[in-house]
């Protein structure tokens, strides 16, 4: 194909695009202005009905928790299926999965780091970990909530990593403890929900007594389930990052002589 | 001053997608990336979607930029090793 040819192809396809953009955009409410009849609604109702002072971990782990618990498997079934993808091969495999990283040395990847860096991330681990786990049990009050706390979760090892702080960092992500965490994170939603349909009420109903407005310990289920959902997610994300390290630096061993 | 903030940050996405798209180099293109993120996450915290944010920020400038550097590093040493094989015959 020629440049011309490829220039009025482009000029043809921008010239469709802004024609649809622009018709699209002259139907947009205006800047600020929302139209929609259930965003105020629950607005309104949300703290007088489930006692929370965050609307949107309201609605995502109560209101339409049935949907959140589907976007809780699916992220489960990614993590499984990387876990089986990048299963050891037969020959380093031997018995216990904290056995196949190989020594804690291997899995140092580089020259020494500068001693700033080494030294931010280690102090920066502690704090880490604390803002993760008030993340994900603070969801009913502030915004945040199961999710975003379980990725902070998850990414603190990976600090303990870049400061070469390889031993303590090994001893965390290959705990046997962390693949029954992930499970049981993910059961936890799915038992919180039966439980409802045990006390005669529909599934995922808020059972819980909902408490005083404002405390941590309020909103019935949604602090639950919102403190499953860190658990799983964080559990989750360090088992993808080990799997892949640990398929990175098998590689690596295998291309040495 | 919320538009003229929004417009502006709106702005500085749109030329930092294109520098995102023109790196060459797929590490500074995954750092670009997290960059990218975290200008997105600002957005939605200044159209007032902190929770947004705060899920843009995990995603889109920790767990998404790692998981790309994490399958670039194994890609790489694949490509390596076949490159090695190749190489005695």
């Amino acid at each position: 194909m020629k440049r011309s040819h490829r220039l009025w192809l482009f000029a043809v396809g921008a010239l469709g695009m802004g024609f649809v953009y622009c018709a699209g955009a002259r139907n947009l409410p205006p800047w600020g202005q929302y139209r929609g009849p259930y965003g105020d609604a629950i607005a309104q109702l949300a703290v007088y009905e489930r006692h929370t002072t965050d609307t949107v971990n309201a609605v995502t782990y109560d209101y339409r928790g049935f949907d959140t618990l589907g976007e809780e498997f699916i992220l489960f079934s990614a993590v499984t299926g990387v876990m089986l993808l990048l299963r050891p091969e037969k020959q380093d495999s031997g018995g216990k999965r904290d056995e196949k990283g190989g020594n804690p040395a291997s899995f140092r990847d580089r020259a020494a780091l500068s001693e700033t860096v080494q030294m931010f991330t280690t102090a920066i681990f502690g704090f880490a970990v604390i803002f993760g786990i008030y993340m994900a049990t603070h969801g009913q009050l502030t915004p945040g909530g199961g999710f975003q706390g379980g990725v902070i979760l998850a990414a603190a090892p990976m600090l303990l990593y870049i400061a070469e702080n390889t031993e303590a960092f090994q001893r965390i992500v290959s705990h046997p403890l962390v693949e029954f965490l992930e499970g049981a994170g993910a059961a936890g939603y799915a038992l919180i929900g039966m439980a409802a349909l045990a006390m005669g009420a529909a599934f995922l109903t808020n059972v819980i007594p909902l408490g005083t407005t404002g405390d941590v310990f309020s909103s019935g289920t949604i602090a639950a389930i919102s403190a499953c959902v860190g658990v799983e997610v964080a559990a989750g994300f360090t088992l993808i990052i080990f799997e892949y390290l640990r398929e990175i630096l098998s590689q690596k061993k295998n291309e040495e002589p | 001053m919320t538009a003229v903030l929004g417009v502006g940050l709106l702005a500085l996405i749109a030329v930092s997608a294109l520098a995102l798209v023109r790196t060459d180099d797929v590490t500074c293109q995954t750092m670009a990336l997290s960059f990218y993120g975290l200008l997105l996450a600002l957005m939605f915290f200044v159209f007032r979607a902190p929770d947004v944010a705060l899920a843009q920020i995990t995603v889109g400038a920790i767990a998404l930029p790692l998981m790309v550097m994490l399958a670039i590093t194994r890609m790489k040493h694949r490509e390596a090793r076949r490159r090695k094989e190749k190489e005695p015959s």
